[in-house]
């Protein structure tokens, strides 16, 4: 038999305190997307190897499915649903939208979150720092060469203070 | 230069702001009031009768709604060949065998329900190997049909033998492909909810909804027409959901079983043992040319393994037939296929469908034929290349060809000339160039008796152009694609129009998102609708600008009269002109639209296709001799796609195609011993990552195809098919070792080097 007694639970997501009460197998993952419906984060593999399940916690990329709910107690998370405003997406959901970096988007939250962890640390990656960067997020579709430039794109366009790397019509040109 | 608005350009896919926001509902995000969560309950053998199933225990579990066993079912079967139930009862013939299934309150509760499940089984003699399957003593799988060979199929075209004797030289070779895994990141989902008419609803992951209506029709004896299928968000397909498979009607009979709303999410452990993977295949091929550098003859023998069951992944070895008879011009050409049942898992449609397979086997060859008579690889291709508006021997009717085109652009952009003066000669780590080729089906495939698909456009009383395509959206961007095929026709920006592509309630029948089909098919079909729209849009315009058809355009929703930009009347306008009137109508065109193509006879012969897409990749390698690593550094993608309705998304099917490709070269095999899958997780079951995969560059060829919506062809399947080839040809030409087993292991090319030594 699995534990059935709950345990408080005090979760700050996307700037929104939660008081919960969950089962301590509970991970960090199945809270977000079936109590709090913050289904933006994805599953693929629940053991930690495809990314798409990537979340910061106090600013640092985890996999959420690894992290016990119990275990983010009081700490801040993000999630992709905390990145764009209500009226403007963020560099790098942009940069994504307009550089085809997302086809069928299973691995875009997590790719996301963790080019955004990437930036904060490093405001100018070069394509090696992308890479390393996004290795723990698995994309089977995209090949990862525009999720690169859709990255790089999103810095470039972040360092110059600029909200968009290109408008649509833009590259439309190129 | 480009007259078109919208076609031709890089715009993004309507659903692409909610992916990047995490807005966008998958199947896996679905929940409904009263839902229940469904685990199967699966075979741990290979082979073995089962003499008892006892669900009693698991049915007191509280929690527990609903156990079924396949007592449950009506005694119906389906699959391709109609060898499957949804549950067995009898034996079970493959490790992952469904044998019963629970509904709860949640998933850990329907887990525990499943431990409690007690099952009692008969091990039988098993096989694993399909030439052992063969031999007249091999334990048979499915004893009903008296042997476990299910297909044998011939091709010839030429004189075969005779071409053998003639060809001044001739390569053998025996090539071992392993299993591999269509692997979308989103794993095989379904929910199932009755409404109290006994009406059925399905969230599926399918790409084929409309067969899977049938299907689920056919499996279950529920009538069709009560059958719905929406389609949620896809994270992925690759082929994997070309069938359907025992998880479906298992989910949709639990929920009758309930009368509860019913969730089956696979695990990824599951997804790696019950989705089908792509054929293991064991072939033998000779091929032979002239010293003047004709290709002169092939000749390959193909044993395929089924698994279990077969799928419609079986007629694989059809389009392997097309790569053989008719990727260049070859006089001469046979091929004799078996696909076989054994106790491994079942085998399906991925990405490529059999084309990675023969483009291997045959570009290898390519490259071993052009140095045994001393030419340059990449001449002894273009020497033999296909052209533009020739029928092949095999009945394939080519009409627009840039393989040539493909083949110059990946030699020039690579540096093809100078390839051998740069690289290193000596120390452990050695670079070469490979190259290879492909073509594949690019305007449908008819291996069913259709081919079609429909489509619906309308325009509301607010100038909203909405449109109703079966095209299936699996991430390949089918609804940009459709939206800016309608956009161009009606001169409306595609951002403003509504694509409507997920229901079966709404939307046209089709065959379902397969062969690189949706842009040519489901384009045609839209355009043919818009086409429709745009002339009863005229006529009514007409009477209000008292104008001439001939004299008004479509111009960001208003007709206007050329010339006249002021005389003009926008398209709520004309809709409302005809819905408020006596008489009156709507504003709605359909299209249908079936390729004249046809199904590949008994003798191998026929145009399966109303166009062939053609490409070629140039790879660079780099081969460490002490460890056998090799790492792709550079990919040259050129393909002939017709035309690029949107250039960034045919890069995209390019790119990720690539670097599938390079899973199956180099890295990806699902290990089964004896029937069972050693490395079910993604930890194990290696994809590349964004290290591993390199520098892709697309270049996009257009022949502007006389079928294809404003000339395109389709693109979806051909950046996977030549990789493992190129990578071949490339450590070939780094190291000297001619590798013929997929995957491309570190320890196969150590073993390699060892014994060239
Ligand atoms: S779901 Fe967490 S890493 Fe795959
Ligand atoms: S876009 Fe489909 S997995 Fe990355």
């Amino acid at each position: 038999m699995k534990p059935t007694r709950k345990y408080p639970l005090t979760l700050h997501v996307n700037g929104e305190t939660y008081e919960l009460e969950v089962k301590p197998q509970r991970t960090l993952l199945e809270v977000l997307r079936n109590e709090l419906e913050l289904t933006g984060t994805n599953e693929g593999c629940a053991t930690g190897d495809c990314g798409a399940c990537t979340v910061l916690l106090d600013g640092l990329p985890v996999t959420a499915c690894l992290v016990l709910a119990l275990d983010a107690h009081g700490r801040q998370v993000t999630t992709v649903e905390g990145l764009a405003t209500a009226e403007e997406l963020h560099p790098l959901q942009r940069a994504f939208v307009e550089r085809g970096a997302i086809q069928c988007g299973y691995c875009t939250p997590g790719l996301i979150i963790s080019a955004y962890a990437l930036l904060q640390e490093n405001p100018r990656p070069d394509e090696a720092a992308v890479r390393l960067a996004i290795a723990g997020n698995l994309c089977r579709c995209t090949g990862y060469t525009k999720v690169v430039e859709a990255v790089l794109a999103a810095a470039e366009a972040m360092y110059a203070g600029r909200s968009a790397p290109a408008t649509s019509t833009q590259m439309a040109d190129m | 230069m480009c007259a078109f608005s919208y076609i031709g350009k890089r715009i993004p896919k309507p659903d692409a702001v909610e992916k990047a926001t995490g807005r966008v509902i998958y199947g896996h995000d679905l929940k409904v009031p009263r839902m229940l969560h469904a685990k199967v309950l699966r075979s741990p053998l290979p082979h073995a009768h089962i003499l008892h199933v006892d669900t009693s225990r698991a049915e007191r579990l509280p929690g527990v709604k609903a156990v079924i066993t396949a007592d449950d079912f009506p005694p119906r079967r389906f699959g391709f060949a109609k060898d499957r139930t949804p549950l067995t009862g009898d034996k079970v013939r493959r490790v992952g065998d469904e044998v019963a299934a629970v509904a709860a309150v949640d998933e850990e509760t329907a887990e525990e329900a499943l431990e409690l499940i007690r099952v009692e089984y008969e091990p039988l003699p098993a096989v694993f190997d399909p030439e052992e399957a063969l031999k007249p003593d091999a334990p048979l799988i499915h004893e009903e049909r008296g042997s476990n060979l299910f297909r044998h199929q011939e091709y010839v075209h030429g004189n075969p033998d005779r071409a053998l004797d003639e060809a001044d030289v001739v390569v053998e070779d025996v090539f071992e492909l392993g299993y591999m895994q269509p692997t979308p990141l989103e794993t095989c989902f379904c929910l199932a909810a009755f409404d109290p008419s006994g009406r059925l609803t399905v969230w599926s992951t399918t790409q084929i909804p409309f067969l899977l209506q049938r299907d689920l029709a056919e499996a279950l004896g529920i009538p069709g027409h009560h059958i719905r299928i929406i389609q949620t968000a896809i994270g992925g397909g690759f082929g994997r959901g070309l069938d359907m498979y025992s998880f479906e009607p298992i989910c949709v009979w639990l929920a009758r079983k309930a009368g509860r709303p019913v969730r089956l999410a696979f695990t990824r452990q599951e997804e790696f043992i019950a989705a089908e993977c792509r054929q293991p295949m064991r072939i033998w091929s000779r091929a032979g040319a002239m010293k003047d550098g004709r290709l002169w003859v092939r000749d390959v023998k193909v044993l395929l393994d089924n698994g279990a069951y077969v799928s419609w992944g079986t007629v694989t070895t059809l389009v392997f037939m097309e790569t053989v008879g008719s990727l260049y011009r070859v006089p001469h050409a046979r091929m004799v296929s078996d696909s076989v049942y054994t106790n491994n898992p079942i085998t399906g449609a991925v990405r490529g469908f059999g084309n990675p397979q023969s483009t291997f086997v045959v570009e290898t060859q390519m490259d071993r034929l052009a140095e045994a008579i001393g030419m340059d690889p990449l001449e002894f291709r273009l020497r033999n290349a296909n052209r533009p508006f020739e029928e092949t021997p095999q009945g394939i009717k080519v009409t627009s060809c840039g393989l040539k085109e493909c083949l110059e652009a990946v030699a020039e952009r690579i540096g093809w000339k100078h390839r051998h003066e740069r690289r290193p000669q000596e120390g452990p780590v050695r670079r070469g160039i490979g190259i290879a080729a492909t073509m594949n089906v690019g305007g449908g495939a008819r291996i069913y008796r259709s081919d079609g698909c429909g489509a619906i456009v309308k325009v509301d009383d607010f100038g909203q152009v909405t449109v109703m395509t079966g095209a299936t959206e699996i991430g390949q961007g089918s609804d940009v694609i459709v939206a800016q095929i309608v956009a161009e026709e009606l001169g409306i920006p595609p951002e403003t129009i509504l694509i409507v592509n997920n229901d079966t309630a709404l939307t046209p029948w089709d065959v379902g998102v397969h062969a690189s089909r949706t842009t040519f098919i489901a384009g045609n079909a839209a355009l043919i609708a818009a086409r429709e729209v745009k002339r009863q849009i005229l006529e009514t315009a007409e009477e209000l600008l008292e104008a001439a058809a001939e004299d008004l355009e479509l111009r960001d929703g208003f007709v206007v009269v050329r010339g006249s930009p002021e005389r003009r009347v926008p398209f709520d306008k004309v809709v409302r002109a005809r819905h408020f009137r006596q008489g009156g109508e709507v504003i709605v065109g359909h299209g249908w639209y079936d390729p004249p193509n046809e199904m590949v006879g008994a003798d191998g012969k026929g145009n399966i296709s109303a166009a062939y897409g053609f490409g070629a990749q140039a790879i660079e390698v780099e081969v460490d001799l002490e460890t056998g690593k090799v790492k792709p550094l550079r990919v040259i993608s050129a393909h002939d796609v017709g035309r690029a309705i949107n250039p960034m998304y045919v890069e995209g099917q390019i790119e990720g195609g690539v670097v599938m490709g390079l899973g199956y070269a180099l890295l990806e095999e699902l290990q089964v011993r004896e029937g069972r899958v050693l490395n079910p997780t993604l930890l194990d079951y290696r994809l590349l990552t964004a290290l591993d995969a390199p520098q892709i560059e697309s270049v996009i060829i257009e022949t502007d195809d006389p079928e294809g919506p404003f000339g395109a062809k389709g693109v979806g399947e051909m950046g996977t098919n030549p990789t493992a080839a190129a990578v071949a040809n490339a450590i070939y030409d780094a190291v000297g070792v001619r590798i013929t087993q997929l995957p491309i292991t570190p320890e196969r090319v150590l073993r390699a080097v060892e014994s060239r030594k």
